[in-house]
């Protein structure tokens, strides 16, 4: 698997099907990035479980906080990681021993540990790292087109009225499979400096 | 039809745009609004906090300016951008968000005069320095670059010359330097070159010119290419470092590849103030939709004025990058195939009196100071724009005193050609 680029097709699908997320390294303050990102989601009617062992026996916008993986309750679908690259290898051995395993795990912007992407991947778990899926969810759907951001899809369709709670289409036609050619070239570049 | 990349013309009619919810109206409606209602108290803090997307005030985004943002930056090839009143204006904004009281930038020496105006005295009083260059030769970037150096910028297609510049040498000199080339592409359009292809990390445009093409809207974008990394070495803390205005938000971390487009907006247009008319990005929009066709015209008809011009007796010389006998001809065909613009210069061997008379002949050119309107245009350069400049300073923008400048619209063009002729034998 290619993590220079993803085509909007392989994100549309993983955004379109998984519905329990856990965030490990979800932070109470709402300044923190990880902080906007469960709530949007939780918003577009995922079902989100906080996860951070300093924070137990709080709670995040009604969510209470769980220590590890391993205590949650239900099957969990996606696995979002706001931690660096330097946490990720036993989150995945982690997750690897969850039963039923995640179909997906995904490292946020600025995150990227290839090896630790191999390892899911060898177990059949989608890897996604270096992207937001807050900002994918807001692109594919255009929601992000309010601050002037390049959706890079197109649709002729009207578009509903976002409402609380309502997850929005997010099958609107891509643009040259959703890259953005200079800016993915640009990050390839930088990781294959490291 | 996931795969398929729609070309440039579709880009230009669809891009950015989508049928009103609730009105399901087609074109993009003007909303002339300052403000937004919220839900409730806890959607504005998020607003305000930059932690959902929506509108709250004009002066910060607005749904008729962001169909034109998302437009050009999908143009372009760039992550994102973000339109200002005038494009004077996206280059104070740009710069805000890369200079600090005694920084330098390395700028060519072939702009726009009021570029070179702003930039030698109103950047002067903000502390920021200018460093000139020469874009036909490449070694005097490299010499210009000093550790205060925060970036390169430069035109695609500069004006009044018309002459081509050497972007993917210019970004070299700036990826060595670890500093954003910016390019101006107001003469070019990205129909014509599209830099960020080329290695440009900022694309800036007067919106005023070829994109809004109808004269009768100002306007600025600043489009992000998503290629720069901010928080290399800590030169850039207005995107690097926590925002105490946003409670210590780092903009890159949050933004990742759009992260400039953002710092523009949220820390330049909302401090600073230049915000476009929401009236004003919807003719600029509309002009866009025909921006192809436009292009095409323009360019045609500047190659055969251009020609016209080079056969008459009375001229002394017609600096066209379209024409053969350009020294940029060679760049015009790697950078501008499909055309070297409608902006040139050509000088009389009458000089400065014969250009004088020459412009009051026209009777179809309008004598006035803009480029890339649909009609066209006439200016003698070191009398107007570029008057502020000495005359060393003239020379070496292309603007020369016996120097005439013309903007070729998309008129049938043997009536141009007529005009000229009549005007030149007067
Ligand atoms: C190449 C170029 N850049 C910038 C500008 C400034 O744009 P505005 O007049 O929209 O502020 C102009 C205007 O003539 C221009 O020709």
């Amino acid at each position: 698997m290619n993590h220079d680029h993803y085509n909007d097709t392989w994100i549309r699908e993983i955004l379109n099907t998984v519905k329990t997320v856990a965030m490990i390294g979800a932070s109470p303050q709402n300044v923190r990035p990880s902080y906007f990102v469960f709530k949007y989601l939780a918003e577009r009617g995922y079902d989100m479980i906080p996860i951070n062992p300093g924070q137990v026996g709080k709670s995040l916008i009604g969510k209470s906080f769980v220590a590890s993986l391993r205590e949650i309750d239900r099957p969990i679908d996606m696995i979002d990681i706001f931690r660096n690259a330097d946490h990720i290898m036993p989150i995945i051995d982690d997750a690897l021993t969850l039963n039923p395993l995640p179909k997906v795990i995904w490292m946020q912007l600025g995150v990227r540990n290839d090896e630790a992407a191999k390892k899911a991947e060898a177990a059949g778990i989608k890897v996604v790292m270096n992207r937001c899926p807050k900002i994918e969810y807001g692109r594919l759907s255009s929601e992000i087109s309010w601050m002037g951001v390049n959706s890079r899809t197109l649709s002729s369709k009207r578009a509903p009225i976002p409402t609380q709670g309502m997850r929005l289409s997010l099958n609107r036609a891509s643009v040259g499979g959703g890259g953005t050619d200079a800016a993915d070239r640009a990050a390839k570049n930088k990781n294959d400096a490291v | 039809m996931n795969d398929r990349i729609p070309g440039f013309a579709t880009l230009a009619v669809h891009a950015g745009a989508q049928p009103d919810p609730t009105t399901g109206a087609r074109a993009t409606p003007i909303y002339q609004t300052t403000s937004f209602v919220f839900n409730d108290s806890d959607h504005a803090a998020s607003l305000f906090g930059l932690q959902s997307f929506g509108n709250i005030y004009t002066r910060i985004t607005n749904p008729t300016t962001s169909v034109l943002e998302e437009r050009v930056a999908a143009l372009e090839g760039g992550t994102a951008a973000l339109a200002t009143a005038s494009g004077h204006a996206a280059q104070v904004v740009a710069f805000q968000q890369l200079l600090r009281p005694g920084d330098e930038f390395i700028a060519s020496r072939k702009l726009y005069g009021g570029s070179i105006n702003q930039f030698t005295h109103a950047f002067k009083s903000f502390g920021w320095n200018v460093v000139w260059a020469d874009s036909d030769d490449i070694a005097s970037f490299e010499r210009a670059v000093t550790p205060h150096t925060k970036a390169i910028f430069i035109e695609s297609i500069a004006n009044p010359g018309g002459s081509i510049t050497d972007i993917e040498a210019i970004s070299a000199v700036a990826r060595q330097a670890g500093v954003p080339l910016i390019v101006d592409n107001t003469l070019a359009t990205p129909y014509l070159i599209r830099p960020i292809d080329h290695g440009a990390d900022i694309v800036i445009h007067s919106l005023t010119k070829f994109l809004g093409g109808h004269g009768n809207s100002l306007g600025g974008i600043i489009v992000d290419a998503g290629t720069f990394d901010w928080s290399k070495d800590n030169k850039y803390p207005m995107l690097s470092e926590p925002r105490p205005e946003y409670h210590g938000i780092k903009l890159q971390e949050t933004f990742g590849n759009f992260a400039f487009a953002i710092a523009c907006r949220v820390l330049g247009l909302r401090d600073l103030g230049p915000a476009l008319s929401p009236f004003n990005a919807f003719m600029i929009m509309t002009g866009i939709e025909t921006l192809p066709l436009r292009m095409q015209r323009h360019c045609e008809n500047a190659k055969a004025v251009a020609e016209f011009l080079s056969a008459h007796p009375a001229v002394a010389a017609v600096n066209y990058a379209g024409l053969t006998s350009s020294p940029y001809y060679t760049l015009a065909r790697k950078y501008a195939p499909k055309g070297a613009g409608a902006v040139f210069t050509f000088s009389l061997k009458g000089g400065y009196e014969a250009g004088v008379s020459l412009v009051s002949n026209l009777k179809l050119f309008s004598h006035l100071a803009n480029v890339g309107d649909t009609r066209s245009l006439v200016i003698h350069p070191a009398s107007t724009t570029h008057s502020q400049l000495d005359d060393d300073a003239k020379t070496r923008s292309g603007a020369g005193p016996d120097v005439v400048r013309l903007s070729i619209g998309i008129e049938d063009k043997e009536d141009l050609i007529a005009d000229l002729e009549q005007a030149l034998s007067a």
